[in-house]
Parts: structure tokens; sequence; C-alpha cells
């Protein structure tokens, strides 16, 4: 009785290219440590390891954030200043109102998760476009990070600092928890019925609304979340730091949106997956931390880095487009 | 329509082309020719292969094997605008529209007159006017914006687009899918004229009476082979319907009427704005309301308010158990659909593209889109629990396709259809609203979508069905309800209607509501 179904070798095409999206950035990023490894006599050593995988925490959170954004077709700007913003209320928390370090943490979290909060409900509230949204945000939260610091770097010392302690061989915490947040974020996108609405919200809102799934409480959950979790990012930053700097994270929402780009998630929304992303945020953090050791120049790093991003989305839209023929 | 073909040499001949897809033959080595001043129909399932034969004609697709000639010349398209160049023009059935530019730019997009540069606006006005002329839109200003006008307008626009004088072989795409009886008259008086001057038409379509009505030939495709090429002249509609595809489709217009339950639903005055007016109604278990009416007279307008999908303003809904007895009575009718199928209430959209499908997704997450808590515990999905679902649901509705992970948009416009179907299989639904369930589906898949229609009605289901062709609806319904200019002005039982009482009261224009009208013979 199986006449319906005329071929079971294609059945799980949607699966495949993600498989496809997951070996081709594996490939990319075994062949830039490659290069950097024949560049550079120093880079294929414990030492730089240790240090990417502390660098990345804060970026590698944030972008699990934004892939979700992504998936609903959204947009989220605001990321860096919601991140300055929580460090920021933390090291006020902890400095002026001697508060407990937990307390403290708790609170930068809670701003996260607000500013995010309210970037959904007034997008969803009045049917704008998160860009602008967001972009608006982007101001005003940074205004409030020099509010709440003073427009000074606020020096928490090491009250915070078991979050960037070494746990094992000299890697943080932060990074594994980092590793955690990714894998979780992977299970609820692709195992859960929250996951499945986002991906339906990007694909077609009208479609969902129709079928029955109110998209207004998930898109303001899924930048509530966002917000949360650059909230996580300010608290991993003055951890390592040992300081809320309210200039902090000034124009890594570019970083963060790249790195879910190179990772195949579409800007369009409806196609998009967490595992990539972390690949995307692997390959901008070897990539940096080799052309710092070959010795590339500040400007060179930058040009080579634009090049890398738009290559990658070259390569991913090529491959979709096949796939989709 | 025209001189017999055959005397002549065939302006286009089409020698054993064929078109593959990654090793996938959608065509296999057809051959076919076409004389000057002739309508060739070409019909089928969808998935025959038509749209695929009529884009390598026009250079849209390559094809893989065999070669075309025109006019006794090679001609290998390789672009459209190559084929255009030719003389062979296409209007497809998506709108190649840009909505936000006037008709006249749209209708010399790509080759507006100029001078160094700068648009003579005056010319192309003037050169517009005369172009939408020739095919009776003379009431359309070229100044006004496409996004301004309704769909069957733009398809009009979209073929006057087309009707350039150096047009040779014309290929219309189901031109009248989006046209009102009135358009589609002028369409045919268009066609007849160019036939005159000697343009060939390739004329595809589902819909058989028209074919009757304009074609010289009709070919009929099937999986990619030509089954049958012959006059048009003689055939009856069950032939057609028969060589399509390959077996007899049953009659079910003189089936008795189903017996019905208890009222499910029923609408008390309701409105809003002018769009809908005071419609009273009620959908009973176990039968298929039908609503006739022309496109514009707010039948799709009544099932979004029914769904919650736009706001009634006037008018209540009333709710009622399985007994008949009133258990709920909502002013104004739900907030959202959400309410409605918590309630009960499905909808299958009219545009099931933008309206009902995740084309990019699968057809598992589609078809269990209405009612994921059913196939998840604790918000975490249970895939396994899901695939076995869904695969009984193309079992049941014999979906065809490569499986339960193909995204839906790559499959043809009736297994969409059942896909769509599906999700209210799943979801438990009382009353399902259904508009046009059966455009842009062929005619074997139009079979299984009815048997699966009337296997709900006998499951208890209230179906309220819209639909703009009257077979269908005289087939399927027990009851029809016309709708004209917002309100409900006649409701006919089983036995009672006739195809021109129906055409008359949707084209009344009566104020009172409720009320059967008119008995001359229809307008069209």
């Amino acid at each position: 009785m199986n006449t319906y179904v005329t071929s079971q070798a294609a059945a799980a095409p949607v699966w495949r290219t993600q498989l496809g999206t997951f070996i081709g950035l594996a490939a990319v990023l075994v062949g830039m440590v490659a290069l950097f490894s024949w560049l550079s006599e120093y880079f294929w050593s414990r030492e730089t390891f240790v240090t990417i995988a502390n660098e990345i925490p804060a970026l590698a959170v944030m972008a699990v954030g934004m892939t979700f954004v992504l998936i609903i077709a959204g947009i989220d700007l605001s990321v860096g200043s919601v991140m300055a913003l929580s460090a920021a209320t933390s090291a006020a928390a902890i400095l002026q109102w001697h508060w407990s370090v937990p307390a403290a943490a708790v609170l930068a979290l809670a701003t996260g998760l607000l500013c995010g909060a309210v970037t959904g409900a007034v997008s969803v509230a009045w049917r704008l476009p998160s860009f602008i949204v967001s972009l608006g945000m982007l101001e005003a939260v940074r205004g409030s990070a020099y509010l709440v610091t003073d427009s000074r770097t606020q020096y928490v010392g090491d009250a915070i600092s078991w979050l960037a302690a070494p746990v094992l061989d000299g890697v943080s915490s932060a990074f594994v928890l980092a590793v955690l947040i990714v894998i979780v974020a992977q299970l609820v996108l692709s195992r859960t019925v929250f996951g499945r609405s986002m991906v339906g919200i990007g694909t077609n809102e009208e479609a969902m609304r129709l079928a029955g799934v109110d998209p207004r409480p998930i898109r303001i959950a899924v930048f509530a979340l966002i917000g949360l979790l650059a909230g996580l990012a300010g608290l991993m930053q003055s951890a390592r730091l040992e300081a809320a700097d309210p200039n902090a994270g000034t124009g890594v929402e570019l970083q963060v949106i790249a790195a879910v780009v190179i990772g195949g998630t579409s800007l369009m929304g409806g196609r998009g997956s967490v595992i990539t992303t972390a690949f995307g945020v692997l390959i901008i953090a070897v990539l940096e931390a080799g052309l710092a050791q070959v010795g590339a120049s500040e400007p060179s790093k930058r040009i080579i880095t634009g090049a890398v991003i738009v290559a990658a989305v070259i390569v991913d839209t090529l491959r979709q487009r096949r796939g989709a023929a | 329509m025209s001189q017999a073909p055959s005397t002549t040499a065939p302006l286009l001949e089409i020698d054993s082309v064929g078109k593959a897809y990654g090793g996938t033959p959608v065509l296999h080595a057809l051959s076919l020719s076409l004389h000057a001043g002739e309508v060739l129909a070409l019909t089928g399932e969808n998935g025959a292969g038509k749209s695929t034969l009529s884009k390598l004609i026009c250079g849209l697709e390559r094809p893989t094997q065999g070669r075309l000639r025109l006019a006794g010349q090679a001609y290998a398209p390789a672009t459209r605008q190559e084929a255009e160049r030719l003389g062979v023009r296409m209007v497809m059935q998506e709108l190649g529209l840009v909505s936000t530019l006037t008709v006249a730019e749209n209708l010399f997009l790509g080759r507006m007159p100029s001078r160094a540069g700068w648009l003579r606006r005056g010319v192309l006005r003037a050169a517009a006017r005369q172009q939408l002329a020739k095919i009776g839109l003379d009431d359309i200003d070229p100044a006004t914006p496409v996004s301004r006008l309704g769909i069957g307008q733009q398809q009009m626009v979209e073929i006057a687009r087309n009707l350039q004088d150096d047009t040779r072989v014309l290929v219309l795409d189901e031109p009248t899918a989006m046209l009102t009886p009135r358009e589609t008259s002028r369409l045919f008086e268009q066609i007849a004229r160019l036939t005159a001057r000697g343009v060939a038409i390739v004329y595809v379509s589902h819909r058989l009476e028209e074919l009757r009505r304009i074609a010289d030939r009709v070919a009929v495709l099937r999986d990619g082979r030509l089954v049958d090429l012959r006059a048009m002249a003689g055939l009856s509609e069950a032939d057609l319907v028969q060589r399509m595809v390959g077996r007899s489709v049953s009659e079910l217009e003189h089936r008795p009427r189903r017996r019905a339950g208890a009222v499910l639903l029923r609408a008390e005055g309701l409105g809003r704005g002018t769009v809908v007016q005071d419609v009273r109604l009620e959908v009973r278990a176990g039968e298929v309301f039908g609503i006739a009416g022309l496109v514009g007279s707010g039948r799709t307008e009544l099932l979004r308010l029914l769904f919650g999908a736009d706001r009634a303003d006037s008018g209540t809904l009333v709710l009622n158990d399985d007994a008949g007895e009133v258990q709920r009575r909502i002013p104004r009718g739900f907030a959202s659909p959400v309410q409605a199928i918590a309630a009960g209430i499905g909808l299958v959209a009219e545009d099931r593209k933008s309206q009902g499908l995740l084309l990019s997704q699968s057809i598992r997450i589609n078809a269990t889109l209405s009612d994921l808590a059913a196939v998840s515990r604790g918000g975490w999905l249970r895939s396994a629990h899901e695939h076995t679902l869904v695969r009984g649901f193309i079992e049941r509705l014999r979906v065809r396709c490569r499986g339960s992970e193909q995204p839906v948009g790559q499959l043809s416009g009736g297994n969409q259809q059942k896909v769509v179907f599906a999700r209210w299989l799943h979801r438990s639904t009382r009353v399902l609203l259904l508009d046009e369930p059966t455009r842009g589906v062929d005619v074997g898949a139009r079979a299984d979508l009815y048997a699966e229609l009337d296997q709900m009605a006998c499951d208890g289901r209230g179906l309220l069905m819209v639909s703009s062709d009257l077979r269908e609806l005289m087939a399927m319904a027990d009851r029809i309800g016309v709708m004209s200019a917002g309100r409900l002005v006649a409701v006919f039982e089983r036995g009672e209607w006739t195809e021109s009482l129906l055409l008359s009261a949707a084209f009344s224009k009566s104020s009172e509501p409720g009320k059967a009208v008119a008995t001359e013979s229809p307008a069209s």
C-alpha cells in the first residue's frame, strides 16, 4: 500500500542539506586551522586554542539567540548595547548598592531579558520591523549603560571572575556553559513545539496564524531570549575583564550576525541551525586569532574577514539553489 | 474557428522533445506541430508536463533531447527574451507585474519609450492606452499603479503586455483562473482576433468547458507523454476527463441529499463594513453547505469572519454542542483563528501558497501544524509518533510524494491541497470552511479531494464550501447559498437548484437579503 510514496531515497532532504552545511563548515574550519598552522609556527599550540575558547563564549551565546531571531525572520541590532548595559547594572549592583554577586548576576540577566522583551513587544504591538525597533534600542540601551556607569569603566575586581575561572586545562567555565547552551538550543529548535513554531513563523507567518498558532507571544519570547543571552554575555565579559565597560560590545551585533549567517542561517527566515552557528562562531574566532598570529595588520584583517563572510554566504546560497532544483 | 490546419505547413514543430531534471524525465520525446491561426488546447493533470512543455516553447527551459522548428527554421531559444524577439510569447500563471509601477510602465517594461535616458511619459501613456484598448480594457487608466487593480484586471494587463504586433506564437497558461466570466469573454474575443491574424495559440487549461469554446484541437498529456491529439469538435467532457486520468471519474451529481444532523454553527446577521452584510446561515453536522457567487461578492470575506481571521463588526456567531443546543453565543464572532480552532473550526484558505502552507517545509511539518500538542509531550515533539501519523495521512489522502520529508513546495497543486486537508484531519474539526478547495487541482486529485470531503461529511463534520465551479457545488453540496454584493441572497436545497437559477441569483443586485430572485435567464 505504499504506492504513493514513490521513492524512499530522498526521504530526508531537509535534514540532508543541514548535514551538508555541517560538513562544509567543518571542512572550512579544519582548512583554516591547517593554513594558519602552516603559516605560523606558534598557531598550533594549546595556548592558541585555550585563548580562542575563552574569547568566544560571549559571542557564541549571543549568536545562539540571533539564530532564533533570524529563523523567525527578525533581526536584533541591540545585542552589543544590551550586553554592555547588563554588565553595567551588575557592576553597579555590586559596587554601589553592595548586592551579593548571585543577586547582581540575576539582575544582569533580568536586564537583558527585559530589553529583549521590550524590543519584541514593541515590534509586535505596532507591527514594526524588528530592524527599526532594535536600532532604536541599540541607541537607547547604550545611553542607559553610560548613565549607569557614569560613562566610566567600573572595576568589579574578581568578585564574579568564577565565570571566567579555568575548569579544565585552562578552559573557562563560561566556555563550558556556552557549549551546553548551544546543545540545548539546538534541541529546542529541532525537537520542541516552540522550535517548530519559530521555523513556521519565519517561513509563513500568515499560514501559521490560520493554522491556529498565535505568532505574537512566540516573537516576544524569542526577543526576550536573545536579550537574556546578551545579558549572560555581559556577565561573561565582565568576569573575564573584571570590569564593566560602557563601550563594550560596540559593533558586536554585526559580528554576531556574521557568525550566524556563515553558519548557513537564512536572513529571510525559516531556515537555520544552532550547531552550524557554533561553527560560524569558531570560524570567525579562528580567523581573528590566526590573522593576528601571522601578523596581519588591522586593516587587512578586516578586509579578509569581510571577504570570508561574503564568500561563505555565496557558497551556501549556491548549495541551497542546487538542492532546491 | 479557423481553417483546417493540415493544409498549411506547421508554424511550430516540436520534434521528439524531452526534458529531464537531474535524470528524472518529466517529458518523454514528445512530437507535436502547431499551425498558424489555430488554438491548440494543452490539457492534462497537474504534473503531466503541460507547464514544462510551455516553458520549452518559450525559452524558459531548454530541452534535454529533440529539437524545435519555428516557420521551418531551427529554433532553440536560450532565454525568454530570445524567444520573444522571434515572436514567441507566454502569459504565465504567476503574474510577472511590478506592483508598484503603473499599468503603462508595466506594459512597456524593458522597452519604455525614452530620449537620452529620459522617459517620454506622453508617448508611453498613449501607447499604453492603445494597447489596453486592444483587449477592451478602456476602463483602466494607464497611470494606475498595478497594486490598485483587482487580481482579474492584473491578469488582463499581463495578457495585454504580451499581445504585441509581432507575436506569432502565444502560450496562455491557465489565463482565466482569476477572471470573471465577462473578462473571460473579452479574452476569448481577443484570441479570435489574434488567430484571424494568423497567430498560433497554445492554450493550457483544466477548464474543459472553456476548451470546448475556443480550441480547434486538443492535446492531452499524461505523465509527460502525449496520449491523445484530436479535433475538439464532437469531443465530450467525459471523453476528455477519461483521457486525462486514464480512468473514469464517478459522477456525483445525482446522488441523494446527505442526512444532515444538528446545527453546529449559526451566523446571525454577521457583517463587516460593506463587504459582508447581515449574513444568516447555519451549518449542520453531516452536510456540505455550498456558497456560490461571483468573485468579489464577499464569499472569502464571509469565511474569514466565521474563522476569526477578520473581526465582524455586527452580528453574532452561535456555537452549538452535538445535540444542537446553544453552547456559546459569540458577539461579532471569534477574535482570532486560535479561538476558532479551539472551538473546532478549520479553514482551507483560498490561496494555499500564501495562506496555507509552509512551502519550504516538509509534508510532515505542514500536516501536524494545526495541533502540535497532539504530537508532543511537555513541549517536546514525539518524532516517531508524528511520523506514523503523517504516513497514515499520506496513505489515506493518496498524496503523491517521495516521502513525508519532501518539502510541500515540490508537490503539485492537488497534492499540496491534500496536505492542507491532512492538517484538518489531524486536528479533529467539527466545522471545516473550504475556500475554492479545488482551484489549480487536476482532475484526478480533485476526485480524491471530493471523496475525502464526502467522507468528512459522513463522519458528521459540517462543511461550508465556497466554489466558483458551479458544477462542483451542484455535485458536492446538499444546500447552496448564493452571495451577491456582500449578502447571502438565496439558499437552495438539493433538487431545487438549476445552473441558471444559481447564476441569476449571483448576478442579482438585490438589496433584499434572504430572498431568491430573478427567474430570467443568466447574463452569461
